[in-house]
């Protein structure tokens, strides 16, 4: 358990130096830093000034260890675009995407476990073949339409739901919250539904199966021959135990409902981290492209790390990869 | 496995029926087209498939304009709505846009360039995935669990991420004002590294399988070349599980292009693909002209289901333990 334990983390530990390599290069030879600091009639001893004040010849190595050393402290150079400290932006833009993230994963757990428990339940009913088109649409449709169609619906045509930002939010020391508004809430709907439908359609699937198999066991037979109530059985018995994986997936699946925020935000122009490594990919803002790199493979490798190491005390069987479309 | 789809199968002393009778006969006895005829559903998006792909090679012949030539573009003709509605107008079938331009011939030229992102980036992951599989099964150790663990860390991000860092890493490296073509071929790149680790996955897993076969070894013996073997021997046993994924990653394929045009990262709005016009459209959804984003969205996604449902269909027909 421990070696094993072990193992994982320095693994982690290689990947983030991997991350931290491909992130540095996209620092420091796609394009020339010193261009977009000095003006194009900068003269040359000028711009040599601002190369060495940069630390810019120093050997490749040293540069390296420097890149690694600012990102540890969270300093990951100024944005070309905003011409502000990349840490300070992150920062700023975390709390939308983080609150968005937890919103429609909630939703999705919510509706998914509530959707698959129905559907294995009731297997033939009309609702259970509308339940399984949906999650053929959560599957099929691209992210952006299926929020540009929302947007139609509810903002464009019944004018209930804001159709972009975030309401008014309050600030609680750094952190910003939606959830305390009614404006905030009403415009966490769509995005969040958006955003989890995916996730909700796999929990749906995973519920239904793991409730059907769970059915036929023996221990289920058991508790019938002793005279349990249905409810008792369904929801005390069989549902707690498709729930240890759904928690599993869902947490797996949460460092990729933060990345596949980048399409939400940009639908819903949620003012999020998402949204400025887009616009950080449009104007090619390579520090801002670097860290958001950084601090998403920082929070997979975090989440895979703690979700490999609870396999090991939990259920193995779940360990295959969950590949999704955009 | 059938014979139809995977030609390589055949006995290599069996002479090879290459005339057209004795070829079609098998292929409609086979297993596969019996599903294929059995399933309902599989043939309309079979046949929705094939009308998207002619509407595509065809569309300098179906459009009453070229979209991409602002030359034959009217301001005259813009935000007119589709033909069934009140304000429509001759030969403008499903509207036009804020400049003019026919949403049909739009959707028409998008949907071909589209396809051809999605249909080379696919080929492209596919000829990567399935090399550096091929080698890591084959030669083992050191360069196989360098190969693998690449694969295993990028399979835990998604691939639109990496796909937006590929572009955004190739604009910053030949500047922001790419052509539309180097766009394109950007693009490929961008889809090709991000779904390479599939195939390279399978394609391994089959190899470990069929190199300790005694066919290899008899190549091996009479001395044949390692590269010879590899491709000439090995790979034409490992397609089927290929020909499912690169289908099924059809879609994903096309779906990540959209996705890039539509952020902004993909395809410019002087040749807009699928992904562009709906970005386009987003802009005029407040406006009241929903045309301009829904017909390009309906037929995204009506490609992306179709494809979706082949893929389906052929990974239960070619793997009957899935059934």
């Amino acid at each position: 358990m421990l070696a094993f334990t072990l193992r994982r983390a320095i693994q982690a530990i290689g990947v983030m130096i991997a991350v931290g390599v491909i992130a540095f290069s996209m620092f420091r030879f796609a394009g020339d830093p010193v261009n977009q600091i000095v003006s194009l009639d900068t003269p040359a001893a000028e711009r040599e000034a601002v190369r060495k004040s940069l630390g810019l010849d120093d050997p490749v190595p040293v540069q390296f260890a420097r890149y690694f050393a600012n990102a540890a402290q969270f300093k990951f150079g100024v944005s070309y675009q905003f011409r502000q400290p990349v840490s300070n932006l992150l920062m700023e833009r975390m709390p939308a995407t983080l609150e968005l993230a937890a919103c429609a994963t909630v939703f999705a757990m919510v509706f998914g476990i509530l959707m698959g428990v129905y559907s294995a339940l009731r297997r033939d009913t009309f609702l259970t073949k509308i339940f399984q088109a949906v999650s053929l649409i959560g599957i099929s449709l691209p992210t952006f339409l299926i929020g540009i169609l929302l947007i139609y619906l509810f903002s464009v045509t019944l004018g209930w739901l804001p159709s972009f930002g975030r309401g008014d939010v309050v600030r609680i020391g750094w952190w910003t919250t939606g959830l305390l508004t009614l404006s905030g809430l009403k415009a966490l709907i769509m995005p969040s539904i958006t955003l989890g439908l995916f996730q909700m359609t796999l929990i749906m699937r995973l519920v239904r199966a793991e409730m059907l198999e769970v059915l036929r066991t023996d221990y289920i037979r058991f508790a019938r021959a002793r005279g349990l109530t249905t409810r008792a059985i369904h929801f005390g018995h069989a549902l707690k135990n498709t729930l240890v994986p759904v928690i599993t997936v869902a947490g797996l699946q949460f460092g990729s409902v933060i990345a596949f925020a980048i399409i939400t935000e940009t639908v819903f122009q949620w003012p999020g981290m998402g949204l400025l490594f887009v616009q950080a990919v449009q104007n090619v803002d390579i520090p801002i492209m670097a860290a958001y790199l950084l601090m998403v493979s920082l929070i997979f490798v975090t989440i895979n790390l703690v979700v490999d190491i609870l396999y090991t005390i939990v259920d193995p069987r779940l360990r295959s990869t969950i590949s999704r479309p955009a | 496995m059938s014979d139809a789809v995977v030609p390589h199968r055949v006995e290599p002393s069996a002479p090879r029926a290459r005339s057209g009778t004795g070829w079609l006969k098998r292929a409609l006895d086979s297993d596969i087209f019996y599903s294929f005829r059995r399933s309902r559903m599989t043939m309309v998006a079979a046949a929705v498939t094939l009308l998207f792909f002619l509407l595509a090679v065809f569309a300098s012949q179906l459009a009453v304009q070229n979209p991409f030539d602002p030359a034959q573009l009217q301001l005259m003709n813009s935000r007119i709505s589709p033909l069934w509605t009140a304000d429509g107008q001759s030969p403008f079938l499903l509207g036009t846009d804020e400049q003019g331009r026919d949403v049909f011939s739009a959707i028409l030229y998008g949907l071909r360039i589209s396809l051809v992102v999605g249909v080379l980036g696919v080929i492209f992951a596919a000829a990567l995935g399935i090399t550096l599989g091929l080698i890591a099964g084959y030669v083992g150790g050191a360069v196989d669990g360098l190969i693998m663990r690449i694969a295993d860390v990028q399979l835990t991000f998604p691939a639109i991420l990496i796909a937006l860092l590929v572009n955004g890493v190739a604009k910053s490296v030949f500047g922001n004002r790419l052509d539309a073509m180097s766009t394109l071929a950007v693009l490929v790149v961008a889809i090709g590294l991000s779904f390479w680790v599939q195939y390279a996955r399978t394609v391994r897993g089959s190899v470990m399988v069929e190199k300790n076969k005694d066919y290899v070894a008899a190549a091996q013996l009479i001395g044949l070349p390692a590269p010879k073997i590899i491709f000439r021997h090995v790979l034409p046993n490992t397609m089927g599980p290929i020909l499912v994924i690169a289908t099924i990653n059809l879609a994903l394929a096309v779906i990540t292009e959209a996705t890039l045009s539509f952020l902004g990262a993909g395809m410019p709005d002087t040749m807009p693909s699928l992904g562009t016009l709906i970005r386009i459209g987003n802009n005029y959804l407040f406006a009241g002209e929903w045309w301009i984003v829904a017909f390009p969205g309906i037929a995204l996604a009506g490609l992306i289901l179709a494809i979706n449902l082949l893929g389906d269909w052929l990974r239960d027909a070619l793997n009957p333990k899935l059934r």
